[in-house]
């Protein structure tokens, strides 16, 4: 799937920047630690926005599209920040034949957003993920890691609403 | 017995090879030809595309012949039926998710899938029916534009774009059946740090990549009885145009180019030849000029706008190290709306200027608009590539091989030798050499051998001369990434130099992205670099003017016109200025 580029504005602080700058400065030189300074960075700032990979592709003096290609082939890099409410619908095989694209669908739906994306507000993102090990109460999802399970799409909208104000 | 040779069969006959060859070059050498699409030697060897693969006798699987070496004892089978049938699926594949405009694709007649897809006698365009991806056609960029529903994700754009001139720009963003060629965070590519030369159009091997066309922008001009419609040849088209119409690589058809463009109905047939001695002139003059007085040392010429586009964005430290010298196109239309409208008593709003490069950068220099010799007008209003001529000559029913020799047109027909070699690496050096150092000595330049040093296909070249006792260090460098390495040692103070030639495209005009497109097939295993400039060379000795100084008709220019070379009048009309460009 082609990741979804986020528009929302980018808001790193000094402090980010000065340990993101740490990384860069410890594998300076070495083109094959990319990948490595890519994970940082995101670990950094949540997720890898055009600011962070240009400040990545000047430290690490490696065009932009080099960084852009390994942000977009790996599914562990995003392209868009965590929202404060991260939301995770776990796509593992039980989940997913108890209708967890249903799930998906129906907060996709609620939230104007797809999977892999944040809100204009920054308020929620979506993901979907692997198993969570939680099969007994299939279908599940997550938010910030607070689980809900055997849920319905109908039960959705109320879900989300404790998460609206 | 050959040193280092390997004995192997190839479709059951005995040969021996160099040791170290690839199959798909052992096999070339004996004759055998084996299809590639990803392959472009010493720059994209990445056994992608699966179309040379091969059988070996001992190995599991088909072999990808282009990247595979030989060995002692090998048996090789290049077109066993499971071959072709692994060959002919790989092009059913292929053309699952290729856009099937063949009749009306640029590329239609030079494209490698379609000619692959006749050879291998494709029955079913659709095979094989499933996804296929949409992506909008980029436009965004002044002298080209990319359909990625016609790319087959070879990668030979991207790796020019990275190896041969450092740009990277370009690149496959996404995994999978969503891989595309693109640049990052899906910029257009008039949105990012592309530099124009086109280096990627010629390594496409379908029509993914195509200059813009402004052929009919030039059609409409000639038909438009207002306008005065002149045309400029630059020197590599004499030597690539041929190609076009079957001539061997490195004919020189100055006559017949000269005859098509007039049947074609210019007003005016004139040589950029002129202008590069023009060029000469001015430059020389600045040359010497900073030489005196040590000033913005080294000297880095200006005729490249590929290489302008690239200083401008990557190295902008080095403008003021720059020429102010316009290239030979833009002092030509420089020319064209000031001096030749005046002559000729022509309101320069209605003088229309093309041109004709080998180059695709020509179109984006076309554009600059900034320092019009006349305020408000355009110094070029079309500059069309080898290929849009081409086009336009068989548009227009002309048997270019049956025409007769015609020659340019006055008062800007004649032009020196030293103009012609403009088109290959280290041209503009010594024809810059030739008249510095007849100004400087004032000697007469006998030993025409005395400045080859300059030339040849290398990347990098470097050479001492002793003008008059002051010793001027020259280096040139054509390709980018060879750019690159010369600005690094001047930065760090490894190397001084007085004087540096720098081209975009490897090799110089000759091989520019304007050109007529070389299939890989050829490309592989001919230096079209050499072949080309040996024909400049030899147009350059067979002419019996060969320094810029002695033009009578650039002599002209400045005794009716400019006064002198470097005047307050030629810096308004034949200098220019850039400007620093974003990175990112």
């Amino acid at each position: 799937m082609v990741k979804k580029i986020s528009t929302i504005p980018f808001k790193g602080t000094p402090e980010q920047k000065a340990q993101l700058d740490a990384v860069i400065a410890e594998c300076k030189g070495d083109k094959s630690q990319l990948m490595h300074v890519m994970q940082e960075a995101q670990g950094i700032y949540g997720y890898l926005p055009r600011e962070v990979q240009v400040m990545i592709a000047e430290g690490m003096d490696v065009p932009l599209e080099k960084v852009y290609g390994v942000a977009t082939f790996y599914a562990q890099f995003s392209l868009s920040p965590k929202g404060e409410y991260d939301i995770s619908v776990c796509l593992g095989t039980a989940c997913y034949v108890k209708g967890a694209q249903q799930l998906t669908d129906k907060i996709s739906e609620l939230l104007g957003i797809e999977p892999g994306e944040c809100t204009a507000d920054g308020k929620f993102s979506l993901e979907e993920c692997r198993c969570i090990g939680a099969c007994g109460l299939a279908p599940v999802f997550t938010v910030n890691g607070e689980v809900y399970g055997k849920v319905t799409a109908d039960d959705v909208p109320g879900i989300l609403a404790k998460y609206m104000n | 017995m050959m040193e280092n040779a390997v004995n192997i069969k190839i479709n059951g006959f005995d040969y021996q090879v160099p040791a170290g060859s690839t199959i798909l070059e052992a096999a070339h050498m004996v004759g055998i030809e084996i299809p590639t699409l990803c392959y472009l030697k010493e720059i994209n060897a990445i056994g992608a595309c699966r179309i040379c693969v091969v059988e070996v006798k001992g190995a599991r699987s088909l072999v990808a012949a282009c990247v595979f070496p030989v060995n002692e004892g090998m048996e090789i089978f290049t077109n066993t039926p499971k071959v072709i049938e692994a060959r002919k699926t790989t092009l059913e594949l292929i053309l699952s998710t290729h856009k099937k405009e063949c009749l009306s694709c640029v590329r239609s007649g030079s494209c490698e899938l379609q000619k692959l897809c006749k050879d291998y006698g494709i029955e079913d365009e659709n095979t094989y029916k499933g996804d296929f991806v949409n992506y909008a056609i980029d436009s965004s960029a002044t002298h080209m534009y990319r359909d990625n529903e016609k790319c087959i994700l070879c990668r030979r754009c991207v790796a020019v774009c990275d190896k041969l001139q450092s740009v990277s720009v370009i690149g496959a963003n996404a995994r999978g059946f969503d891989t595309h060629i693109g640049s990052a965070f899906e910029y257009g590519l008039g949105d990012v740090a592309c530099v124009s030369c086109g280096q990627c159009i010629t390594a496409c091997p379908t029509g993914a990549l195509a200059e813009r066309d402004d052929t009919q922008k030039v059609f409409d001009a000639i038909n438009d009885p207002e306008k005065h419609v002149v045309v400029q040849t630059a020197p590599a088209v004499r030597v690539g145009l041929g190609e076009e119409f079957g001539y061997e690589m490195g004919s020189i058809v100055t006559g017949k180019m000269v005859s098509a463009l007039k049947m074609l109905g210019f007003d005016g047939v004139f040589d950029t030849n002129f202008a590069a001695d023009l060029t000469i002139m001015e430059e020389a003059t600045e040359f010497l000029g900073r030489l005196n007085k040590g000033e913005n040392l080294p000297l880095i010429t200006s005729c490249s706008p590929g290489w302008i586009k690239f200083c401008e964005h990557y190295y902008p430290e080095f403008i003021p190290n720059l020429s102010s010298c316009k290239s030979p196109q833009g002092m030509f239309g420089s020319v064209a709306k000031t001096f030749y409208a005046e002559k000729m008593g022509i309101d320069p709003k209605d003088i229309f200027v093309v041109s004709v490069m080998p180059c695709t950068a020509k179109k984006f220099e076309a554009e600059r608009t900034d320092h019009s010799a006349v305020a408000g007008l355009a110094d070029i209003d079309a500059s069309i590539t080898v290929r849009e001529l081409a086009r336009m000559i068989r548009k227009a029913g002309i048997n270019f091989r049956a025409i007769p020799d015609a020659e340019f047109d006055s008062p800007f027909g004649l032009a020196s030798g030293a103009g012609t070699i403009f088109g290959a690496t280290g041209g503009v050096m010594e024809a810059a050499l030739r008249t510095a150092y007849e100004v400087v000595t004032g000697n007469e330049l006998e030993d025409f051998a005395a400045f080859s040093a300059v030339r040849g296909v290398e990347g990098v070249k470097e050479a001492t001369y002793n003008l008059n006792g002051t010793e001027v260090k020259v280096a040139v460098a054509s390709g980018l990434a060879n750019a690159k390495k010369v600005l690094e040692m001047v930065k760090s103070g490894e190397k001084k130099y007085d004087f540096i030639e720098i081209m975009a495209c490897p090799g110089g005009c000759v091989n520019g992205g304007g050109q007529p497109i070389v299939p890989a097939s050829v490309a592989n295993f001919t230096d079209v670099r050499a072949e080309r400039a040996k024909g400049l060379y030899k147009d350059d000795e067979n002419l019996p003017l060969r320094k810029s100084h002695l033009n009578p008709d650039v002599k002209a220019v400045y005794d009716e016109f400019f006064g002198e070379p470097g005047s307050h009048k030629a810096h308004q009309i034949l200098h220019t200025g850039y400007v620093e460009r974003k990175k990112y």
